[in-house]
């Protein structure tokens, strides 16, 4: 098992927790794990992105190399397209399509989707409405790592321990929306893949 | 035992805590400041009480860590790569003077400049000291190197430079940690004169320590840290050093490099495996993360030996950092890409917090400095630097910690007026201080914004060693208190801002602006904390 995850998005929407509920789930299957991430300067409004790599055998590299990732995940969807040159030729693009504008040049909003879905093997998801309608619109993020489960080889209940384990010091409540975002984000990325 | 999923940089706090130390000492600094966060919050440190307050500057953490090592006790000083040329009186000095406790100086360094001013590498002070350095090439190591450091530094009577960079800080892996060492008993130094550096006995210590330079050669030669991997084709020796290694691999997944590997993470260079590699191979290439340090030094100058490639002949670029994709291009190998970036991609650069109180200030002085055109105004380090971009625009300089005061000064003495300076409470606290006095004692006419947010925000929030402090330290310098002025800067105060600005540049002397309000960020952070401390 290897999986090669490009995890992307702006500073400050807080790609991180998705990391760690991943790294919790592979770490709690015995796997190795290599996540390098992005701090300082860039948490500030800007580009962001997070390699993550996961696997059975021990990894050498911190980072990915072009044309091998299994996956990028991003939650906004001009980010996704930053990293295609990442992609591998059967990897995956899942993407949140509620765009996060915070520059003055960002590009046409159909032209951004467009580009997404000349892609030959995406998924675009509208995580924020998916996550209100769990239940908190701040679950966005695991909306995005349901919609990227059926693409990472990692049984899917380890993923919810990986939930229980990231929120649980905040309470069932949080849990249990952040799981049904998760079921929510899964089903979704099954139908529209 | 469990391994912990841990960040490069947790992984050398957990690794100081376990091998003994009695204190770390550090400013903030990406990517070095989660090595102290880490031990602040970890259960052992606490109860052992090990020190682990934030400094004002890296020299004040250096001289003090120094101060514990003398004292007979294990010690970390962590700084990232620029904070060592603020230490770096006292990191030469001590390697003269040698330790007692064992010490170990942390320095991270930012290859690509990803939250930097430059690309810096750190393993060149090293050198310049004439110290051991440590370069782990996974996080393991990074742990391994933390926890027996301090052992290597009382074994060889100088302070070792662990140095790590950008990737390996803040990537995360699992490691297994190890038993934890006792920390050790105060002690006095064996040689009471040892720290005492008056030419004559600097003297003596400085030959004691060129004295030592073969044996650390030995001890780079005889270290777990240094391999020779033998290799069937001899046509090329590759070199890598720290983290480069890995990307190397990356490029063999089934273990099957052909080529003799020398992985180095312990300098001196070890000699005598350089010499094997130079015997049996017909080129040798060099994979480093920074600078050419190894290639520089093995490159013939007269270009008669062995061909040496590297960073220095293109085979690997000049500058940035390494990724597994640039070594396989130096090595001939498939670098074949995704799809390429579409052309609508725009740049993403960072950019101010919605709300945060650089932005008034900056709203207010644009309005007032336009009278007197671009050019005026000299900043520093910290986040109010990104007033430098659009939409602000409104700083004209960035070079170091505490820059902004000295350079206004500068200017001022040479007759641009107004001169500005804009500067962070805690780099106030840092550097500021010494130029302030400056400016007082000849009452240069220039106007020092001391933009507050009661935070050291850049670096995630830590405390600001000023923080409650700032006016009594202006007073205290000199300046004349009806010239330090104190504002919250919010849009409802922006006429009022207007106004103060006017009144204090047209003020020919030295006056001090305080505009104060909270990072939002630290402030969401603290309500955040208080609601989740309610609800239990």
């Amino acid at each position: 098992m290897k999986s090669n995850i490009i995890l992307a998005g702006v500073g400050g929407q807080g790609i991180l927790s998705i990391a760690a509920a991943l790294g919790t789930a592979a770490l709690e299957d015995n796997l190795y794990i290599k996540q390098a991430e992005t701090h300082g300067m860039s948490q500030r409004g800007g580009a962001v992105v997070s390699h993550m790599r996961i696997s059975d055998k021990p990894i050498a590299s911190d980072l990915i190399k072009q044309g091998t990732a299994d996956l990028i995940l991003s939650v906004e969807p001009m980010e996704a397209l930053r990293y295609l040159p990442f992609l591998s030729e059967t990897g995956y693009l899942v993407t949140n399509t509620t765009p996060f504008i915070n520059i003055p040049n960002y590009p046409d909003y159909e032209e951004v989707m467009a580009a997404v879905k000349e892609q030959p093997r995406f998924v675009a998801i509208d995580a924020d409405q998916m996550a209100k309608d769990a239940g908190n619109a701040r679950s966005s993020n695991m909306v995005m790592l349901g919609a990227a489960s059926p693409f990472i080889d990692i049984d899917f209940k380890m993923l919810e321990d990986g939930i229980r384990n990231v929120f649980g010091r905040k309470g069932e409540e949080i849990v249990e929306i952040n799981l049904k975002a998760l079921r929510a984000g899964r089903e979704f990325a099954e139908n529209n893949k | 035992m469990h391994k912990q999923l841990l960040l490069g940089v947790e992984a050398i706090g957990q690794g100081a805590i376990d091998g003994g130390m009695s204190g770390v000492y550090a400013y903030p600094g990406t990517p070095s400041t989660e090595i102290t966060e880490y031990i602040q919050e970890n259960k052992l440190a606490i109860e052992r009480g090990l020190h682990s307050k934030w400094s004002a500057n890296e020299k004040t953490a250096y001289e003090t860590a120094l101060g514990m090592s003398y004292a007979g006790k294990r010690t970390m000083a962590c700084m990232k790569h620029v904070g060592l040329n603020v230490a770096a009186d006292a990191f030469i000095n001590s390697a003269i003077t040698g330790v007692n406790g064992g010490f170990i100086v942390t320095v991270a360094d930012d290859p690509s400049m990803h939250s930097s001013q430059n690309e810096q590498d750190s393993r060149y002070y090293g050198k310049f000291a004439m110290i051991p350095v440590l370069e782990p090439s996974n996080q393991q190591e990074a742990y391994d190197m933390a926890r027996e450091g301090f052992e290597l530094s009382e074994k060889t009577g100088v302070p070792v430079m662990l140095r790590i960079t950008t990737r390996l800080a803040h990537s995360r892996a699992g490691v297994d940690c190890k038993a934890v060492l006792d920390e050790n008993q105060t002690a006095m130094p064996q040689d009471a004169r040892q720290f005492v550096l008056l030419p004559g006995i600097a003297r003596r210590r400085y030959k004691s320590l060129l004295e030592k330079q073969a044996a650390f050669v030995k001890l780079s030669e005889g270290s777990k840290y240094n391999n020779y991997y033998e290799g069937e084709e001899k046509s090329l020796g590759i070199i890598s050093c720290g983290i480069a290694y890995n990307y190397l691999m990356e490029n063999y997944p089934e273990g099957d490099c052909p080529y003799p590997v020398l992985k180095i993470s312990q300098y001196p260079i070890p000699e005598e495996q350089v010499r094997k590699m130079e015997a049996e191979c017909d080129e040798i290439l060099v994979l480093e993360e920074g600078y050419p340090l190894v290639e520089e030094h093995l490159k013939d100058f007269f270009g008669k030996g062995t061909q040496v490639k590297g960073r220095l002949d293109g085979s690997l670029p000049r500058d940035g950092e390494l990724n597994p994709d640039l070594i396989a291009k130096a090595l001939g190998k498939d670098t074949s890409t995704g799809p390429d970036v579409p052309g609508l991609v725009a740049n993403r650069p960072p950019a101010l917090c919605q709300g945060c109180g650089h932005q008034d200030a900056y709203e207010a002085m644009n309005e007032v400095l336009a009278d007197y055109g671009k050019g005026h105004v000299f900043s520093d380090i910290g986040c109010y630097t990104l007033g430098a971009l659009p939409p602000y625009e409104t700083i004209n300089s960035c070079v170091d910690m505490g820059a902004s005061i000295t350079m206004a000064k500068g200017a001022s003495d040479a007759g641009l007026l107004p001169a500005v300076a804009v500067i962070g409470d805690s780099t106030f606290a840092h550097s500021g201080i010494t130029g302030l006095l400056d400016a007082v004692n000849e009452n240069a006419n220039i106007t020092v914004v001391i933009s507050d947010n009661e935070s050291v925000s850049m670096t995630g929030g830590q405390d600001s060693s000023a923080q409650g402090k700032i006016e009594s330290i202006c007073q205290g310098l000199g300046v004349d208190p009806e010239h330090i002025r104190v504002i919250v800067p919010l849009k409802k105060n922006h006429e009022e801002l207007v106004k103060l600005f006017r009144e204090e540049l047209a003020y020919e002397g030295v006056s001090i602006i305080i505009p104060r309000r909270e990072c939002i960020q630290r402030a969401s952070r603290r309500k955040r904390n208080l609601k989740r401390h309610a609800n239990h």
